[in-house]
């Protein structure tokens, strides 16, 4: 089903669509924004337990629903649209993504059910301070020490990384490089060593941490130095999630503006009766549907075990990288003045579209991974 | 027949075929036989070599077609735009004269809908038909012409007054492209082809028996002629697919398709030709050029996503949803496509973008790519009027502000000259 949804799907989205618009309007948006954590376990709590969004994509066998990626990237598409403040990226698509493809079965059996239920919110600490995308990026490095690990350095940029439970770590043998000697590790969020610092972000919906590790004890998450091939596939689909969340948002900004040009005069009349406010509507629809159809697609091509599913993803990721940002500024420009005041909404959607725009490489870093992997 | 089972118009139409097709036949005998029979149009209605199937039901006897290599009419170009036109809105007399001749082929027919001075604004032709004595004597220019020099009927939008607003001023001809006053003149376009006409009306006559519909009502019956226009591009470029086999009927039918798509072997560069761009890169080792690379990826991103919208709008139309708005994007997205894919067949050519013909690559087609693509944009709908449709129609927005809807059409400030 690359080309269109079934009605069960079209009536989940519906159904969240209501929810979240109820739950996550941009009052209750700007007052988690305006908290260090970002979220609040009470309130994400009581959301997840009505849905139980966390579960959706976590298969079965690990207390999760079994749904594809296709659904899961509904959910992501609708909290991209309300910009629901919740640590759902994070815990279900980075670390359970971790998880589920490097974990040991008894690991998986461990860890998976409470990140199902919402009780575990788990992230995937991979970014340092060269800010690489890439595995070869990592230059962490985990010292054998007794029956375990212990790390030392510093992760950088990590998604809720200050507040997660759990953290599963990318890091590298010593004298290791490339794809070479990368080992997936867990510690908790209070391990002895760890030093969690919130960063100031652009978008203050999506916070970033950085991890300071002072010879912290680690377990090692599956086999190791093994991790290269699990964290790729991990990302894959990271970067088909994101691309869907965010093209959710790129409606919203789109839809808003449209809204405001209908309701706003000016010499007289309507300023969406300027033709040059209608073409640029139309250029924002164009730019939108097209980005939603990559991302549609990659999400389906995902489910489907598609070969080239490398190069489609991260089609998808630029497609959604252009896209989220050029209707952005539309979006504000559309609005004029009031679009660059604090008070109006315009800009915290705006924010987001530059913070979806690097996350997970920008447009130029997916395009060459795109040519890379073509297979045409 | 009132069985209208799909298994029963299979049956039926199977065993017809069997009993009928013969590669061996000429093309003319054959199409002779499906109008007889009703199964060459068997949508249309029994009276008129049709079998009043509906219209849902056509693909199964197409499948049976298919299915033992018999070869369908045409069902593109010109004269099945006046088909529909004539079946809709034609008396009997133009059904009698015109629909058999149009099935076998015979006549060869063009639209004389566009003018110099009214493109995006068909309806404020300005070609004029007088009654003189109990003729319609017809004056003005037309443009963008298919075959008006092989045709023997073109369908005429022309004004019959200049008192009424602009739409209403308008009556619809079926002219005799075979008079004195007719004159067709091949238009040269930038990229050298010259696919279309231009066609000098002076004094050309029509008898009052050729006009279609009232007096007045030339607009809706050109609405009518342009619904089917999409349909019969789309099938024109199936209909160039002839079955690779064996007989008499197949040369015939190739040597038409030849003849009938020879205008429009540039079509394929005006898209661009996206699907050449991988192996060029490959060929010409830019695709080792980190700037080129990139926008080689900005180019297939386009033309993925353009391509999965057109499929997402089909597949909502199969299962019968309400069109969404990506309906509506995908002529706006092919211009954008071809615009950005002649970009990067030029960084791909480097200094030789400035040659053509043998001299250009791959034997002037780059060439012909940098040249033609602007047609994209602009043949078939403008983008701008595109955007119009698509902020109108799908967002709602504000119609533009007319100022000639209501006046007389006289009054109405205009191109004098194309």
């Amino acid at each position: 089903m690359k080309f269109s949804f079934t009605d069960e799907q079209d009536e989940f989205r519906t159904v969240l669509r209501r929810f979240l618009e109820d739950r996550s309007p941009s009052t209750e948006v700007r007052r988690l924004m305006a908290t260090a954590e970002g979220w609040e376990r009470d309130r994400w709590s009581e959301i997840n337990a009505e849905l139980e969004l966390t579960a959706v994509a976590i298969p079965e066998a690990y207390g999760g629903h079994g749904f594809g990626a296709s659904e899961q990237c509904i959910v992501l598409e609708e909290m991209g649209r309300a910009l629901l403040c919740a640590p759902y990226f994070s815990s279900t698509v980075l670390a359970a993504g971790a998880i589920l493809n490097a974990g040991t079965e008894e690991q998986k059996q461990a860890l998976l059910p409470k990140i199902a239920s919402g009780e575990t919110v788990a992230t995937l600490a991979f970014t340092e301070g060269n800010g690489r995308w890439d595995n070869a990026g990592v230059e962490m490095v985990a010292t054998k020490s007794g029956s375990g690990f212990t790390l030392a350095g510093s992760k950088n940029l990590v998604l809720d990384g200050h507040t997660a439970d759990l953290i599963v770590v990318l890091a590298r043998a010593p004298g290791s490089s490339g794809d070479q000697g990368l080992s997936l590790f867990t510690v908790t969020g209070d391990a002895a060593g760890l030093e969690r610092t919130g960063l100031t972000t652009v978008d203050e919906t999506r916070k970033l941490a950085r991890l300071d590790f002072t010879n912290v004890a680690a377990e090692l998450l599956g086999e190791e130095g093994e991790a290269a091939g699990p964290m790729a596939t991990t990302l894959t689909r990271a970067a088909i999630c994101l691309a869907n969340e965010m093209v959710g948002g790129a409606d919203r900004l789109r839809e808003d503006a449209l809204e405001y040009v209908q309701m706003r005069m000016q010499f007289g009349r309507s300023i969406a009766s300027f033709q040059v406010t209608k073409h640029k509507a139309a250029d924002m629809l164009a730019d939108v549907e097209l980005a939603k159809s990559a991302a549609y697609y990659a999400a389906a091509a995902l489910d489907e075990g598609d070969d080239d599913i490398v190069s489609v993803a991260s089609l998808a990721k630029a497609a959604a990288s252009e896209a989220y940002m050029q209707t952005a500024i539309h979006a504000v420009q559309m609005h004029g003045g009031i679009g660059f005041t604090w008070d109006n909404d315009t800009h915290l959607w705006f924010k987001r579209a530059k913070s979806s725009e690097v996350f997970l490489g920008d447009a130029n870093h997916h395009r060459e991974v795109m040519m890379l992997n073509w297979a045409e | 027949m009132v069985d209208h089972t799909e298994a029963a118009v299979r049956a039926e139409a199977s065993a017809w075929l069997e009993a009928n097709w013969d590669p061996n036949r000429s093309l003319v005998e054959w199409r002779d036989m499906l109008a007889d029979s009703g199964w060459g149009m068997p949508n249309w209605p029994t009276e008129w070599y049709g079998k009043d199937l509906p219209v849902g039901l056509v693909p199964v006897v197409e499948e049976e077609f298919k299915r033992i290599g018999a070869l369908p009419i045409p069902k593109s170009g010109i004269r099945m735009l006046a088909a529909a036109t004539i079946l809709a809105h034609g008396t009997d007399m133009h059904r009698e004269k015109f629909l058999r001749r149009i099935i076998t082929g015979e006549d060869v027919w063009c639209q004389l809908f566009s003018e110099p001075g009214s493109g995006s604004d068909l309806a404020g032709a300005t070609t004029r038909a007088v009654m003189v004595g109990n003729k319609w004597v017809v004056n003005g220019q037309k443009v963008w012409t298919t075959s008006a020099h092989k045709a023997h009927w073109g369908l005429l939008l022309a004004r019959t007054d200049m008192d009424l607003p602009k739409h209403k001023g308008l009556s619809y001809f079926i002219i005799d492209m075979h008079q004195e006053g007719v004159e067709a003149v091949p238009l040269k376009q930038m990229n050298n082809h010259a696919s279309f006409n231009q066609v000098f009306l002076t004094d050309a006559e029509v008898l009052p028996d050729f006009q279609v519909a009232e007096l007045g009502d030339g607009w809706s019956v050109a609405t009518t002629t342009l619904m089917h226009e999409r349909r019969a591009a789309d099938s024109l470029r199936a209909w160039g697919q002839v079955p690779d086999l064996e007989g008499r009927i197949y040369d015939e039918e190739r040597e038409e398709v030849k003849t009938t798509l020879a205008p429009y072997s540039w079509y394929p560069q005006r898209a661009g030709r996206v699907d050449l761009i991988m192996q060029r890169a490959q060929e010409t080792g830019a695709i080792n050029d980190p700037v080129i690379r990139q926008e080689i990826a900005k180019l297939m991103v386009l033309h993925k996503s353009a391509e999965w919208t057109a499929r997402r709008a089909r597949a909502a139309q199969m299962q019968g949803k309400p069109q969404g708005p990506e309906g509506s994007l995908g002529k706006l997205a092919s211009s954008n496509v071809a615009r950005a894919a002649a970009r990067v067949h030029t960084m791909l050519s480097g200094a030789d973008a400035m040659l053509s013909g043998s001299d250009g690559e791959r034997d002037g087609t780059i060439a012909e790519i940098l040249v033609s693509f602007p047609a994209a944009s602009i043949a078939g709908g403008t983008d701008e009027i595109q955007r119009n449709i698509i902020s109108e129609r799908v967002l709602r927005m504000p119609k533009e502000t007319r100022f000639d809807a209501d006046k007389p059409f006289k009054d109405v400030p205009r191109n004098t000259v194309g």
